[in-house]
């Protein structure tokens, strides 16, 4: 972004419109990859989805069905946008912005390569997790404004659901900031490198980050609503929950903002865990500047869409929790853990000295 | 002044997990179910008005869409008891045959509700895994009588056609197919935590209640009563084989929830499987129709025969009266009890369960309209 | 469990004039036709035998004057089955509700309604069960006659 501004700049543009121009062109990037990669996930989840079922999947529009997502957005952006007699209109057209930002913004804040994040800003972090919530009232507005039973339900449970996650997801991530002493996000990347590779990771730091990464992985999976938590939607009971009345492409919106959920999380957990865009032997072997970079940015996005992978695999694998057993998992078992889990880690700092493991042992 | 109400969900007859056209009136505090009111009879076509006009040869077909996803079952039923009121003996073959032809629908009609139980709760790729097995049982039938869902196969006397060459070889290989099946089932389904938890004292139904309600098939066994008429008033060759009544043990919880009566039905396929290759072993040759007029006319007399179908007891209630059609011809469909038993037990629980529970009791709504 | 024999004499012993006849031949399993008014202790008697299991409620017209009413009883795990009718005048077809002795019985009595017209006095919800609500006449009968017309849609 600052590059970005300076370059308008120094083209000519006074400094008040560079940074408009350049938000601007920022945001046709992002919203283009992020649209690009929903594509390819929602074909790689049919495919998975497929796989996993002993079925072929997609295999018609294009080499192996590769082009089935364009067909299926083609025809969502073509359909009639129906809105039923009964909503509250305000309310059911603009709910499906709130899902579609929420999801969206975070990926202004990602690291993507070494010193390089989108829209730099020292409390990354942060940033994420409270735009992330903008998806909750969009789904709570959607259920409220369809005046339909099954999606009163259903954004009741995710209403439920999402604020309840939200708490041992975001102290499972306060551990890494803990270890890293910032919630710059690139810096917390940065703090994951040097020698001993992946065991600088900060999964491997200690045994408490090491249990906070599946605690945070866990709630992440119900912050994406993903089965096993799917409840807001949960087809089988609630028909398909807030969205039921949705068509066209504001059913896509919601559709997409799962997908860009399931990306923040799995971002947010290579980040803050995975040693985002490090891998032992890039940074002492490759010297290029740029192509550095774009290995870097291979790196962090492997891991991720590894992670995306996982997600859907766990999807087509496992029933799904009840409302009460969802709450219980959440409130009696994520949340104390993440807790104990946050005083270990931060007793782990006062007594080594912020030192992993790693570096008790070689160090 | 804050003021809460009971919120009235109306569920079905469209809806995803009402197996057909269920329709569900719930009362419900929050997403706990106050009261529950099945609503029947989207699928009321009359057939037995119907009986009252065609002769009894020409009902069988009907028979097949009393139950759709058991038709073999329906058929054998009907078959049996129309027999037994024109007192014809069925050749021995026959008999196998058709045992055969319902036990392999039995555990078709299983798999459907294997898979369709795992979808309700969330897991959807059980119902792939499910529908792949039936599809083989479908090619069996398939090559047996042309058919893939109404069959249509059984006729008053015995079977319309003789098994076609090769068919029992191909039985069998079905057989070693699908044994080592259920133990993946029970990998990817059975004993998952989730799957344990969500079904495991839920939607208890005492033997007591299931015997007041008059539920019956899997579902009674589940509660408890080892009761199957296979056993107790056995028809065609069921007194010949050997075979175990599985009941529910309370694995996961009491004796008679939800995942009881999903493993009862589990373990009715293994021994489905059982029934199959004695009958494949114990098969004579000859022929597989009884001479039976085409046109029979039945003096005054009734019975009520009752068969054990994949969903319980279907009984056939006829009254001949000379005529080449019956005076009455009524059917008791198993599942219009088990839809009945809901009122009972999904009260107290939440709309998740009862979408657990309407699948665990496998209801059929053509079986139970008409 | 009772043979026929003996539990038709403690059932006549039991409740008293209820029995008119019993049939054997001819049908499977056999049956009792029992008085209208005495449907309810001999179900509750029969109950207390063992016939725990209702199987069926079933309706049989017979024009020009009767309409019967058919319980088919079944004892679970004793092997034993059992039918028990009863006869109603076809134009004032009423005969008390069984359902406090077998629940199971509510539904097949509201069926009973919907197709044969009968009514069943003591049901606590006695409505159409198969047919709309707001349709015409009893399909089952044997003069019955199909409605022309039901909310627009011809029904021939």
């Amino acid at each position: 972004m600052d590059q970005l501004t300076k370059l308008f700049y120094s083209l000519g543009l006074s400094p008040y419109y560079g940074i408009f121009v350049a938000a601007f062109l920022l945001a046709v990037i992002i919203l283009a990859f992020a649209l690009l990669y929903e594509g390819v996930a929602t074909y790689v989840e049919r495919k998975v989805a497929g796989d996993i079922q002993s079925r072929i999947g997609p295999n018609r529009v294009g080499p192996y069905g590769t082009l089935q997502w364009l067909a299926d957005g083609v025809k969502l952006f073509l359909k009639e946008d129906f809105i039923p007699a009964q909503a509250d209109k305000l309310i059911f057209r603009i709910a499906p912005y709130f899902v579609f930002v929420g999801s969206f913004l975070p990926f202004a804040a990602l690291p993507l390569w070494d010193r390089f994040v989108p829209v730099p800003m020292n409390i990354g972090l942060l940033y994420i997790i409270a735009v992330t919530a903008m998806v909750t009232p969009g789904i709570v507005l959607a259920g409220w404004g369809s005046n339909n039973k099954w999606a009163l339900l259903g954004g009741m449970r995710s209403a439920a659901q999402l604020i309840s996650y939200e708490v041992p997801n975001a102290v499972a991530l306060l551990i890494p900031v803990l270890i890293a002493g910032t919630l710059n996000l690139d810096e917390i990347v940065r703090a994951q490198g040097g020698g001993g590779g992946i065991l600088r990771w900060f999964i491997f730091h200690d045994p408490f980050s090491f249990m906070a990464f599946f605690i945070f992985f866990t709630a992440g999976l119900a912050e994406c609503n993903r089965t096993p938590f799917d409840l807001p939607e949960a087809e089988s009971e609630l028909v398909a929950g807030y969205s039921v009345e949705y068509s066209a492409i504001r059913y896509a919106f919601f559709y997409m903002g799962e997908y860009g959920d399931m990306f923040i999380i799995s971002a947010m957990a290579s980040a803050a865990f995975l040693g985002g865009w490090q891998l032992p032997l890039i940074d002492p072997l490759v010297k290029i500047g740029w192509l550095k970079a774009v290995l870097q940015l291979g790196i962090f996005l492997t891991k991720t869409l590894l992670l995306v992978l996982v997600m859907m695999w766990i999807r087509w694998t496992f029933p799904r929790l009840r409302v009460d057993q969802l709450m219980e998992l959440s409130w009696k078992r994520l949340l104390p853990i993440a807790l104990f889990l946050l005083m270990g880690a931060a007793l782990w700092t006062v007594v080594f000295h912020g030192k992993g493991i790693y570096d008790l042992i070689v160090g | 002044m804050l003021e809460t109400q009971e919120l009235v969900i109306n569920m079905g007859p469209q809806h995803p997990s009402t197996h057909g056209v269920l329709r569900l009136l719930l009362h419900t505090d929050g997403e706990i179910i106050v009261e529950a009111q099945p609503h029947v009879g989207y699928l009321h076509r009359g057939i037995e008005k119907i009986a009252e006009k065609v002769n009894y040869h020409q009902f069988m077909p009907y028979t097949d869409r009393i139950d759709y996803l058991a038709s073999m079952n329906c058929n054998h039923a009907y078959a049996c008891a129309v027999e037994r009121l024109m007192g014809i003996e069925v050749p021995e073959r026959a008999q196998f045959i058709r045992v055969i032809m319902s036990e392999l629908n039995r555990i078709a009609s299983h798999l459907v509700f294997f898979g369709s139980f795992g979808m309700d709760v969330g897991a959807f790729t059980p119902f792939l895994y499910g529908l792949r097995e039936r599809e083989r049982t479908l090619d069996l039938f398939e090559a047996a009588c042309g058919q893939r869902l109404t069959y249509n196969y059984m006729k008053i006397g015995g079977v319309r056609w003789d098994l076609p060459p090769g068919w029992t070889d191909k039985c069998r290989e079905f057989c070693d197919y699908f044994e080592p099946k259920i133990q993946e089932y029970h990998d990817l389904l059975t004993y998952n935590y989730i799957f344990m938890k969500r079904l495991g004292n839920i939607g208890v139904l005492t033997p007591e209640d299931a015997l007041a309600y008059g539920v019956t098939g899997p579902n009674l066994r589940a509660s408890g009563v080892a009761y199957d008429i296979r056993k107790e008033e056995p028809y065609d060759v069921y007194d010949r084989l050997e075979f175990d009544i599985p009941v529910g043990t309370g694995e996961a919880g009491a004796v008679g929830d939800c995942f009881d009566r999903y493993m009862v039905r589990i373990k009715e396929m293994q021994q489905s499987v059982r029934i199959i290759r004695q009958c494949l072993d114990m098969m004579p040759e000859g022929d597989v129709q009884a001479r039976v007029p085409r046109v029979l006319k039945i003096p005054p007399k009734e019975i009520y025969f009752r068969a054990e179908n994949p969903r319980g007891e279907l009984g056939f209630y006829i009254v001949a009266n000379g005529k080449p059609s019956p005076e009455r011809l009524k059917i008791r469909g198993a599942s219009f009890s088990n839809i009945h038993v809901m009122e009972k037990i999904l009260p107290g629980l939440m709309v998740a369960d009862a979408v657990a529970v309407i699948a665990s009791l496998d209801v059929i709504l053509p079986e139970c309209d008409r | 469990m009772k043979d026929l024999n003996t539990l038709v004499q403690d059932l006549q012993a039991a409740v008293e004039g209820a029995i008119e006849e019993v049939v054997t031949e001819n049908t499977q399993p056999p049956y009792i036709i029992v008085k209208k008014e005495k449907i309810v202790p001999v179900l509750e008697y029969l109950k207390k035998e063992g016939f725990n299991h209702l199987s069926a409620v079933s309706a049989v017209d017979e024009p020009p004057e009767k309409i019967w009413v058919v319980y088919h009883l079944v004892a679970i795990g004793e092997k034993s089955t059992l039918a028990v009718k009863t006869v109603l005048p076809r134009d004032a077809a009423e005969v008390d509700s069984v359902g406090n002795v077998y629940p199971t019985a509510l539904w097949h009595e509201r069926e009973a309604y919907d197709l044969m017209g009968v009514k069943f006095k003591g049901h606590p919800d006695l409505r159409r069960i198969l047919m709309p609500d707001d349709w015409v006449g009893h399909p089952l009968r044997k003069d019955y006659e199909q409605i022309k017309e039901y909310h627009g849609i011809k029904t021939d």
